[in-house]
């Protein structure tokens, strides 16, 4: 690539989340290293590798954008529902007021919400999308949260679309107490009236995903897949700890223990995700992809 | 007979210690006593209002956690007749933290989903203190299907510190069980009205927790997150749970407040445990009240109003034009 073009790729790209970069001692943006290898990596050729760890296969956090853009077909994605934010119902101040929490996520996070939603297609396939964004207080579910997700399967329904969410959550948003638990029912229920319309919905759980949105939207898909290395329970690490008094088995709540306890259907690596989702669209939507060159218009 | 002390109330109960000490002594030897024993009584009935008619969230949260607070098992005696208790998940086991029970309340049938919390403790061990396992989940989901199936109306009773945090729930997969029981709640074709009667612990509550009615006890609460845990996150202090509870918004008058809670039933000064019988009774009536209300809807019907009721949960901001 000329350098120039590189230059160019840098101002617009979002990259990966540098959660940490200032303790690794490496300047923030350029370079960052592995948490799991601890090679020193070159943030355009991992940025290239969707985030992944190209010497140990490490899955890096990927913003929600991102994570969208390695799914949809170039340049389909119209984002849906942008103007849903948080407000502050309960006007809640316990240690630090929500709202001085929800500034500082869009502050750093650039974003309004924990979920971006809308349309796009997947090779062809026309989808409801929505990824979480764990950088903005945790990607937990608040009313806008709730609203956003409940809006996207009611899109979905009414245009015949598949939805597809990438899911990341510390669970309900504290700070809205109740009414952040009622939007585990409020999105339930719109996945359910989503699923009694025969279509499709894919639900990808990336680390980590936990509480009232691991037992609610998340779960109700009718394929789960999960990334390599994800964290995804009910309750938390921590509690399950306390309330067993003995240490967690390894690999407890894995991604790849789940798949053994009959919860999730694999563990796909980011890399394959896209073939992944487009292949089992594909079947349950009775469509053949709209890539030329996997499939010729005869073959359907 | 010694009865369960709480907290705040030890100046309150220290009084009425003190009371009936002095009501033992023999009056006839001591006459100067009966002033000061009614100076006392009327001490005691002072601090009785003005203590239990302003409970802070944090003391109602402890009148639910009251172990004398009348529990599901108590309402399904006094109210209901014909109980056929349906047991199992059909899959794994028969969780006793939830019963599924066939009643007829009045002239009505019905299907009772309830956490079913212990009297003693021998019950509450095997009960898990009513905090139910993946099972017990899978359990409710199943009467909700019978129900919807044999189109009885569904009543549930909420009393739970919330889902159990096992190893083991985790890997029977205690979240799938409760959203699936979300998602079979949301579409039954049958009136489901709850009854908060203690507590309303987070997830484990709220998968047999909504419907088409929320009848709540004075002082049941409601909350996305108990107000220790929530303590322990904001303050890393579990001590603090006071702050916390007044500021989750957990209470029966928050919910109604928030349009989430349709109505009270009134508790005794003190709290349900003063005279159960007759809350459960007064929760009774309300129940076949709003039986009787919802009885008269069609299938279709009630299920789009429940739709649109969840669909209206929640306050955030949108910006136009986007």
């Amino acid at each position: 690539m000329p350098i120039n073009d590189w230059f160019k790729q840098r101002e617009t790209r979002r990259y990966t989340v540098t959660s940490g970069a200032s303790s690794d001692g490496l300047p923030d943006g350029v370079w960052r290293r592995c948490p799991e290898c601890k090679r020193t990596l070159y943030q355009g050729e991992v940025a290239r590798t969707l985030s992944v760890c190209p010497h140990c296969g490490h899955h890096f956090e990927l913003i929600a954008r991102d994570r969208i853009e390695a799914l949809a077909d170039e340049g389909s994605f119209v984002e849906a529902d942008a103007g849903v934010t948080s407000g502050d119902p309960l006007r809640f101040c316990a240690a630090k007021p929500y709202t001085e929490s929800l500034e500082k996520a869009r502050a750093s996070s650039g974003l309004a919400e924990a979920v971006v939603t809308g349309r796009a297609t997947i090779e062809g396939l026309p989808v409801a999308i929505g990824a979480m964004d764990f950088r903005f207080v945790g990607a937990s579910m608040g009313s806008a949260v709730g609203e956003k997700v409940a809006r996207l399967f009611e899109l979905a329904l009414a245009e015949r679309r598949a939805v597809v969410l990438i899911i990341a959550s510390g669970g309900a948003r504290m700070q809205e107490g109740v009414l952040s638990l009622m939007q585990m029912a409020k999105t339930a229920a719109a996945a359910e009236r989503f699923s009694a319309g025969g279509l499709p919905f894919v639900s990808i759980l990336v680390h980590p995903t936990f509480g009232g949105v691991t037992a609610s939207f998340a779960v109700l898909a009718d394929v789960i897949f999960a990334e390599p290395g994800a964290t995804v329970g009910f309750a938390g690490p921590r509690l399950v700890e306390q309330t067993i008094r003995r240490s967690l088995p390894k690999g407890f709540q894995s991604a790849e223990s789940l798949v053994e306890h009959g919860m999730i259907d694999d563990v796909v690596p980011r890399g394959e995700l896209r073939e992944r989702v487009t292949t089992v669209l594909a079947y349950l939507m009775h469509r053949a992809p709209a890539a030329p060159a996997a499939f010729s218009e005869g073959e359907v | 007979m010694a009865r369960f002390v709480m907290e705040f109330e030890r100046p309150l109960v220290e009084l009425e210690e003190k009371l009936a000490d002095l009501k033992k002594i023999d009056l006839a030897a001591m006459p100067d006593l009966a002033a000061e024993i009614t100076d006392l009584e009327n001490e005691v009935e002072r601090l009785r209002q003005t203590m239990y008619q302003a409970l802070s969230p944090w003391e109602k949260v402890q009148v639910s956690r009251h172990p004398e607070r009348p529990k599901t098992p108590d309402y399904l005696e006094q109210l209901f007749t014909d109980v056929v208790e349906l047991r199992g998940d059909r899959a794994f086991g028969d969780d006793e933290a939830i019963v599924t029970a066939l009643a007829t309340l009045g002239d009505r049938r019905v299907m009772v989903i309830g956490h079913r919390k212990g009297r003693t403790t021998k019950e509450n061990v095997k009960r898990n203190f009513g905090s139910p396992h993946p099972e017990g989940f899978r359990k409710a989901e199943r009467a909700m299907r019978l129900a919807a199936k044999f189109r009885l109306p569904v009543v549930t009773f909420l009393d739970t510190a919330g889902a159990a945090p096992g190893l083991e729930d985790e890997e029977r997969g205690q979240a799938w069980a409760i959203a699936n029981c979300l998602a079979t709640l949301s579409a039954l074709p049958v009136p489901v009205v709850v009854v908060a009667i203690g507590e309303g612990g987070s997830g484990g509550a709220l998968a047999i927790g909504f419907g088409d009615r929320l009848i709540m006890l004075e002082n049941a609460y409601y909350s996305v997150i108990s107000p220790e845990m929530c303590a322990v996150i904001l303050y890393k202090d579990a001590a603090r749970a006071a702050e916390s509870a007044a500021a989750l918004s957990l209470t029966a008058q928050d919910l109604l407040g928030l349009g989430i809670a349709d109505e009270i039933v009134a508790e005794p000064l003190g709290g349900a445990h003063r005279d159960a019988e007759a809350v459960v009774a007064a929760a009774g009536e309300r129940i076949a009240a709003a039986l009787a209300e919802l009885g008269g809807l069609d299938a279709a019907a009630l299920v789009e109003r429940r739709y649109e009721r969840l669909r209206a949960i929640g306050e955030f901001v949108e910006a136009t034009g986007t």
